[in-house]
This record gives C-alpha cells, sequence and structure tokens, in this order.
C-alpha cells in the first residue's frame, strides 16, 4: 500500500497561482475525495499528484521519494491516472486499449510478456467487461467505456489510482457502478484511490477521507462525517444547504436549498 | 476473438495479428504481380516469362535493355515514392489524429515544391539539375520546421500543427506561383512536370538515391514503432503511462517529414498519394501500427506504379506523368471521405 502526500506544494500556469503551499496527507490504502467549487484547483492538484504538472513549489511524494526525480516509467508503475473524458484512438479494440497500460513494462525487445497477458486478462475480468474485449472502443456506451477505462489502469498494476471525475456524463445507475467497481478494488486489493467528484452525497458515502479545496489550498480535510458541514458548504460552494445523516447509510446528505427558501 | 500468434523468447516478445499476417501476404503478392506486370507492359510488350527470363538469365541485349535499365528503375522509384509518401501520411494522420492530415495538406510538400520551383528557376542553369532534389528536400524541411516552432506553444497541440500548415502551404503555393510567372517557358514547363509528379526518364542512380535516404530513415521509425499508439491517446493519458509525449511527437514528425521530403525529392510533388493510400491500408488491415505501416508501404507503392503504367501505355506515344493519375484515382475517394467523415 502506497501513500501520497505534498509538501508546500505550489501550482499555477504562468502568474496564476492555483495552489498555494499545500501540505496534503492522503492515506494509503484508503479512498480520498477531493471536492470543491468549479474551476478551484481540484482537477490541476490531481494533475500534479500524477506528475502531469510541474509544481512551481514544493514537491508531491510517494513512499518518501518526490515524483519529480523520479523517472517516468517508474511513477507509471506506482500510479496509474485517468483524466476526465478521455478518447480513444480510432478504432481500437477493447483488449488493444486495455492492454497499452502495460506500456511502463514494455520495451523494444518486450511487447507481450507472460505477465502482460495475465494482467489485462485479469483486468478485463475485474472489471466485467470480457466479453467486449473484441469490440471498437468507439461502438460503446458511456458505463461500458468507462469500465474499459479502469480496465486500463488495472492493466497498469499500481497502488495507487486517481481519477478525475470518473462518472461526469453517467446516469444514476452506471455512477453507482463505477463507485462500487471502484471501491470493490479498494477493499479487495488495497488500492488507495484519489478522486475528484462533483456530487457531495456519493462523495461523503463512498470517501474514507474528504479534501475540500478552497481558496487555493485545503479548506478542510478529513472524513466525511467530521468535515462536512453546513459552514463548510457555504463557504466552499456559497450555498445554503441542510446536512442530515443519509438515513440509509448514515453518511452525511446535503440538501441544497434553492433562491425560494430564506435561512 | 481475434486469431493471434504469440512470439516469445528470452527477453523478447511480440503479439502478431494471425489475419493482418495473411493480408500483408496477400497484399506483397499483389504487389509482385503489379510490378512483373509493369515491367512486361510498354511500348514493346513482353509475356511476364520473358522477362522472368531476362531478369534471371539475362537474354537478348536490346529487350534487356528495356527491362533492366528502361523499365525497372523507374519501376522502383515509383514504389519507393509511394511507398515513402503513404508512410509518411500514415504517421501524420496518426500524430494529427485527422483523417484528412497528410504532407500535402502540412505544407510539407508545397515547401518541397516552392524549393524545387525556386531552384529550378534561379540556379539550375549555374549548378545543373542533379541539386535539384537537394532543394526540394531542403524547402520541405524549412517549412515543416517553421510549422513546428510556429506551432509551439509550451508543447504542440495537433490543432495548431494543421492550422499553421494550412497556412503555410498556402502562402509557399503562392510563392511557387509568383516565381512561376516570372519564369521562361522552358523553366515552367520542367518545373510543371514536377510539380504534377513524374518518374518519367529515371534512371539507376534515382531509386538508389531514394533508397539509401529511406535506409537512414527507417531505424528511427522501427525504434518508435511501439509508441505510435500510445501517443494516439490523450496527453494526460499518455504522460501518465509514462511515455514522453513532446519528444515521441517531434521524433515522429521528423520522420515523416523525411520521408515526405525524400519522396518528393525524386518524384516531384505527387498529389494524394499520402491521402488515401494509408485510408486504404488502415481499411485493410486491424489496428496496430506495424500492421498498418506495412500495409500503406504497399498500397503505396502500388498506387504509383499504377499510376505511371497507365500514364505511359495508355496514351501512347505519349509518355504522361505519374501524378496525373493518382489525382484522378484519388480525387473520388477523397470526396469519399469528406462526405463520409464522421466528425
Amino acid at each position: 500500500m502506497s501513500s501520497m502526500s505534498t509538501r508546500q506544494l505550489t501550482l499555477g500556469y504562468q502568474r496564476q497561482v492555483i495552489i498555494d503551499a499545500l501540505d496534503l496527507q492522503l492515506p494509503a490504502g484508503k479512498i480520498s475525495v477531493l471536492i470543491g467549487s468549479n474551476g478551484c484547483g481540484k482537477s490541476t492538484l490531481l494533475k500534479s499528484l500524477a506528475r502531469l504538472l510541474k509544481p512551481q513549489q514544493g514537491s508531491v511524494i510517494i513512499n518518501g521519494a518526490d515524483i519529480q526525480q523520479r523517472s517516468t516509467s517508474a511513477v507509471a508503475r506506482e500510479l496509474a491516472i485517468l483524466p476526465q473524458m478521455p478518447s480513444a484512438p480510432e478504432g481500437v479494440t477493447v483488449r488493444h486499449l486495455v492492454a497499452l497500460g502495460r506500456y511502463p513494462y514494455q520495451s523494444w525487445m518486450q511487447q507481450w510478456s507472460k505477465q502482460d497477458e495475465a494482467m489485462v486478462e485479469l483486468a478485463l475480468q475485474q472489471t466485467g467487461v470480457q466479453s467486449l474485449a473484441d469490440r471498437p472502443v468507439d461502438a460503446l456506451s458511456g458505463g461500458q467505456r468507462q469500465r474499459v477505462w479502469i480496465a486500463m489502469t488495472l492493466a497498469q498494476d499500481t497502488d495507487i489510482v486517481l481519477l478525475d471525475e470518473p462518472t461526469t456524463y453517467l446516469d444514476l445507475a452506471h455512477q453507482i457502478e463505477v463507485l462500487d467497481l471502484l471501491r470493490e478494488l479498494n477493499r479487495q486489493q488495497g488500492k488507495t484511490i484519489i478522486m475528484v467528484l462533483h456530487d457531495l452525497n456519493l462523495a461523503c458515502r463512498y470517501a474514507d477521507h474528504m479534501v475540500a479545496v478552497h481558496q487555493r489550498t485545503a479548506f478542510a480535510q478529513g472524513k466525511p462525517s467530521e468535515i462536512l458541514t453546513e459552514a463548510l458548504v457555504k463557504q466552499v460552494f456559497d450555498l445554503n444547504c441542510r446536512i442530515i445523516a443519509d438515513p440509509f447509510f448514515g453518511t452525511p446528505l446535503c440538501i441544497p436549498f434553492g433562491r425560494e427558501v430564506q435561512q | 476473438m481475434h486469431k493471434s500468434l504469440t512470439l516469445r523468447s528470452g527477453n523478447f516478445s511480440r503479439r502478431i495479428d494471425l489475419g493482418t499476417l495473411a493480408r500483408l501476404l496477400l497484399a506483397l503478392t499483389f504487389t509482385l504481380l503489379v510490378m512483373l506486370g509493369a515491367l512486361s507492359l510498354g511500348k514493346v510488350n513482353l509475356s511476364p516469362i520473358t522477362v522472368l527470363q531476362l531478369l534471371w538469365q539475362g537474354g537478348d541485349g536490346s529487350l534487356r535493355f528495356i527491362v533492366e535499365q528502361l523499365r525497372l528503375p523507374r519501376l522502383l522509384l515509383a514504389a519507393l515514392v509511394g511507398a515513402a509518401l503513404s508512410l509518411s501520411g500514415l504517421i501524420l494522420q496518426s500524430i494529427i489524429r485527422n483523417p484528412l492530415a497528410s504532407p500535402d495538406l502540412l505544407g510539407i510538400t508545397s515547401g518541397a515544391s516552392a524549393g524545387a520551383v525556386l531552384y529550378l528557376s534561379f540556379f539550375s542553369l549555374l549548378l545543373g539539375p542533379q541539386f535539384l532534389p537537394l532543394a526540394a528536400m531542403l524547402g520541405a524541411g524549412l517549412a515543416a520546421v517553421a510549422i513546428y516552432l510556429l506551432a509551439w506553444k509550451q508543447g504542440t497541440s495537433p490543432l495548431r500543427l494543421v492550422l499553421i500548415g494550412v497556412g503555410i502551404s498556402a502562402l509557399l503555393m503562392a510563392v511557387t506561383t509568383f516565381t512561376l510567372v516570372f519564369s521562361p517557358l522552358t523553366t515552367t514547363l520542367s518545373a510543371y512536370v514536377w510539380l504534377t509528379g513524374s518518374v518519367y526518364g529515371a534512371n539507376w542512380s534515382e531509386p538508389r538515391a531514394l533508397a539509401g535516404c529511406l535506409l537512414v530513415i527507417m531505424p528511427l521509425l522501427v525504434l518508435l514503432a511501439r509508441q505510435v499508439r500510445v501517443q494516439q491517446l490523450d496527453n494526460g493519458l499518455a504522460e501518465g503511462i509514462g511515455v514522453r509525449v513532446q519528444w515521441l511527437r517531434a521524433g515522429l514528425l521528423l520522420v515523416s517529414v523525411a520521408l515526405a521530403g525524400a519522396a518528393v525529392a525524386w518524384g516531384g510533388a505527387i498529389a494524394f498519394v499520402g491521402l488515401i493510400a494509408p485510408h486504404m491500408a488502415k481499411r485493410l488491415v486491424r489496428p496496430g501500427f506495424a500492421g498498418q505501416a506495412v500495409m500503406a508501404t504497399l498500397v503505396g507503392a502500388n498506387l504509383v506504379m499504377l499510376a505511371d503504367l497507365i500514364g505511359r501505355t495508355l496514351f501512347l506515344p505519349l509518355d504522361l506523368p505519374a501524378g496525373i493519375f493518382v489525382a484522378v484515382l484519388g480525387t473520388p475517394y477523397f470526396l469519399y471521405l469528406l462526405i463520409n467523415q464522421p466528425h
């Protein structure tokens, strides 16, 4: 199990600072969810955790080592990232796409080892897309496609999986299906999962650890039941709401108020 | 499940799609038949058996001269030019992720054309025609470098490459036309044949020189081939699995420009091969760069060989430039692509 942390992490584009001197601890073997309003920098933060964005200052640390100091393929064997709404190469089949996850283990000589084959089959099986293996990815539905992308990150065989809004554009049933799959991977294989989610209620239900990103830093971090308060939602999202305990799961449930409800 | 063959030995492993392999062998056989046919047909028609006898055992001096010195070098030049252009187009289409990308659209061909026409107008009397390929390659290279630098903005994006390529291409075509308008008629005529693309009058030195160029370029492509597929992923995903996307894209672009530049230098500005041959290849084999690349090479070679065969046999005693017939074969297909483009 791998833990991730950041030390004085400062991110930005040109002069604009998006994340300022952030110290973050993301627990090993848990599901961490980043929440925050649109444009607050949570996706930027996720990118830098996956070394896709170089910090202006500070560092991202996996198991004690700065990821910018290590070779990119060594990092690719420890963490996988699934960006938002990825697109597949034209005509590629499910099996071939999932096999691309094996890239960090391959070389010019070694392009299809026994281990590669076994990991790809396992990933197809775990995500339940075996029956689609020879179909072109462009022909699949949104929910199927998202499971295929998750299979590709599984083939990468990493301890840490980062996902940027993995439920975007999925209907509620498929959102739950994807989140259940991720929780299963976390519970059964001890994968550390770090993702950005927009739906606060689903975030509260699936997260072991939650980070609210606001004003260039982590406004709050901890268990959802400890940090998700009406005051936080008001501050971070500028939204009036009532928080109650989910009658079924017991996790915080946010009921947002519209204009017509006066506090 | 698609049938595939897995080769593993020590540190070496590969997966080969059997369907693709079978189609490649079929295409290779077809190519050899086209070659035999092209060597047989012409002002003097020979039987394929005679041609084979001439090539293997020698024989009648004048017939042997026709086959070995007139037809064979011209045929090989046509094949190499077509193969290189097609491969260049396949690589570009994979980098740009747009089915309409080709060396013609991206300023590489027009760069070579401008280089060639400027050379024909200002330097060929002084230096002779032998440096024409060099001038064309220089033009292609300069155009490509200009496009790459102008498209650079914290890395390159495929869309910026296309837009700037189209712009530079238009500018270079203006330069070419302007130069032609102010040139003497003889220069204009030879430039015109060059711009259409022709392998007319090729002798052995030309396919040899082009083959030499290709031998230098190909090892780089063989090294990068495994990575063509992964750079087709979104930047974030590709970098996530450990690909250095910008370096890879620059390397592939270099290979593509070098292939097109070399082809155009010796074959003239043959249009459409770089656009349609890769598309035909992609429809003939399953996705996977290695298989598509070999198929694209064969399709491109056949296209130009057949175009040249039509040009020099159908309108006897005229010998028309191969470029015309590539365009005749290519335009309907190009329109079909435009109309049926999904996006």
